[in-house]
């Protein structure tokens, strides 16, 4: 699956923007900028899995559901067996989520277009109802989560940034591993020609389930993660139904043509609402709307698209 | 040619809310042999296709593959014993380049389980391909997007990716409709003459009579549900029946 990863063009682009963001953010930018990179990128795994459904013509409009799935993971692991290992924390956040999108994938994958997008909805809100009226759970005002350690040692936010990173690029490498293989490729191919898939002897909806259940992984290791790096959850900032139309948002916003758009959008998302919210409190939302609708008037391949186009640019440039 | 059966429907029924569509087919297919379906529209010709490939499931009847049952086999089963289709409007991935197409093909024909996972873009699939393309005389057109090509590529693509996996049988449908009049013989040539090699029985469905006439061993013509006539083609063309409820003469 992994053979020859890290000579794919995309693979090496990603580590080198994640080592650079490193870097900067650690020896040059302020440490506010940090948060905003942190949560970004933390964010952006959620869009990854987005974008994974999206390439098979799939939105879902309920992402929220294993993006809090996994933050309440961490919480409630946390809170009964006192778990605290950022490793742990990743690893039962996408669990979590994993084992709840395989389950109820079985109903989702039979579903396409706007009847997917609202299924995926009302399995989010349901979430959202018993999250909300849960006492144990801390019910609307959720629960705090401790600072995260790592082999017993607590870590620092710096600390805490480099490995989100690091977690971000294995889950991203995973991810073209997957986009490059042979099941990866169904993922245009369904969107292309479902009658086709399966008269090649392949079960569409099977290929569905699949992807559904790593976007679930991603989105839960997501809400894991922002979760470790905010210290609280709650119902209404990792469930309800504003969240996942947040993350349909960026996914729109980042466009799907490289693993690192979603990150690239995450971040630049975070950094339009810290700015909007600074300069327009009142109006912040219709600034980031206002946002949304320029990319989508003007490149309708959303962020991503304008990087390849002033990359094609310079390579053609370079060629004259 | 072989005389062992590779297909054989025995008294094959299916009604739609009490109109029948197919009514006590009896059909058997031997290797390599080339059988052309006709009959008017509504005749029942694309149920029987789509019932042998478990696209529908017949109302009662038996459908029997190398001796083996396989009434009401899902489709993707039906590829993995041996039986493919390619269809009357090109079934392909339209964004992708020709090469790229039967690379899936190829690959979800020759891997399983986890090599599923393993990279596409393997040299050993890529070679296979690339004989696949020049027997199918698209190597030319290789790495253009189908939806740039004729509609008699996107058909001679159809019917390569539905042959990746050496197939027993193929049901062909109507593989020259919407296929210009100069380009049509020049396709079939291609694909008869590449099913040839394999000795894969061939079973299409066709309103061109020219075509059958050229390239069949034996027509089955099909009115109201019913076969009305199982014979060689100059047999079945001058049978009454034929003239008067197919060829409309």
């Amino acid at each position: 699956m992994f053979t020859g990863i890290f000579k794919d063009t995309s693979v090496r682009i990603l580590i080198t923007f994640m080592v650079v963001l490193c870097v900067l953010s650690s020896l040059v930018l302020p440490d506010w900028m940090q948060n905003n990179f942190m949560y970004g990128l933390s964010r952006g795994l959620a869009i990854l899995g987005l974008m994974l459904l999206w390439r098979t013509n799939l939105v879902s409009f309920g992402h929220a559901l294993y993006y809090g799935f996994g933050a309440y993971a961490v919480a409630l692991c946390q809170k009964y067996f006192g778990i605290t290992d950022i490793l742990l924390r990743f690893a039962i956040a996408v669990i979590a989520a994993g084992l709840l999108g395989f389950c109820l994938g079985f109903i989702l994958r039979k579903y396409r277009e706007i009847f997917f997008a609202m299924l995926s909805l009302a399995f989010s809100m349901v979430l959202y109802g018993l999250l909300a009226k849960a006492e144990f759970l801390g019910s609307t005002d959720g629960m705090s989560i401790s600072p995260s350690t790592l082999l017993g040692m607590e870590l620092t936010r710096q600390y805490l940034f480099y490995l989100i990173t690091f977690f971000v690029i294995c889950a991203a490498i995973s991810i073209q591993a997957y986009l490059r293989s042979t099941l990866g490729h169904l993922t245009t191919a369904i969107q292309d020609n479902e009658i086709r898939v399966e008269y090649l002897g392949y079960s569409v909806q099977k290929a569905i389930h699949i992807k559904y259940v790593m976007s679930a992984c991603l989105a839960g290791g997501a809400g894991g993660l922002m979760a470790a790096s905010l210290g609280q959850v709650d119902p209404d900032s990792m469930v309800n139904w504003n969240v996942s139309g947040e993350l349909v948002f960026i996914t729109i916003m980042s466009g799907w043509g490289n693993i690192l758009a979603p990150f690239i959008g995450a971040i630049i998302f975070e950094f339009i609402r810290t700015y909007a919210f600074e300069w327009a409190p009142q109006a912040w939302a219709a600034i980031v709307g206002g946002t949304l609708l320029a990319i989508i008037f003007f490149f309708p391949g959303g962020i991503w698209s304008v990087i390849e186009k002033v990359f094609n640019y310079g390579k053609k440039k370079n060629v004259k | 040619m072989l005389n062992d059966t590779v297909l054989k429907a025995s008294d094959l029924n299916k009604s739609f809310s009490g109109i029948v569509a197919a009514k006590d087919i009896n059909v058997s297919i031997n290797q390599g042999e080339i059988v052309g379906i006709i009959g008017a529209n509504g005749a029942g010709k694309t149920v029987f296709v789509n019932m042998i490939t478990g696209y529908l499931k017949p109302t009662s009847g038996k459908i029997e593959f190398l001796g083996e049952d396989i009434t009401g086999i899902e489709p993707r089963n039906a590829t993995h014993i041996g039986l493919c289709r390619s269809f009357q409007i090109s079934q392909v991935f339209m964004t992708m380049s020709v090469k790229q197409n039967l690379m899936i093909a190829m690959s979800l024909s020759k891997k399983s389980g986890k090599a599923l996972l393993d990279p596409i873009a393997d040299e050993e699939i890529s070679k296979e391909c690339d004989k696949i393309l020049e027997l199918y005389k698209i190597m030319d057109q290789s790495n253009n997007i189908v939806s740039t090509l004729s509609q008699g590529i996107r058909k001679l693509l159809d019917i390569a990716m539905a042959v990746v996996g050496n197939p027993k049988v193929i049901l062909l449908d109507e593989p020259t409709s919407g296929v210009s009049v100069e380009e049509k013989f020049g396709i079939m040539d291609i694909v008869i003459a590449a099913l040839k090699q394999t000795e894969t029985s061939v079973l299409f469905v066709e309103h061109d009579m020219e075509i059958v006439e050229r390239y069949v061993d034996r027509v089955i013509a099909f009115y109201q549900g019913e076969i009305i006539c199982d014979a060689p083609p100059k047999e079945a063309l001058s049978d009454k029946k034929v003239i008067e409820y197919v060829l409309g003469h």
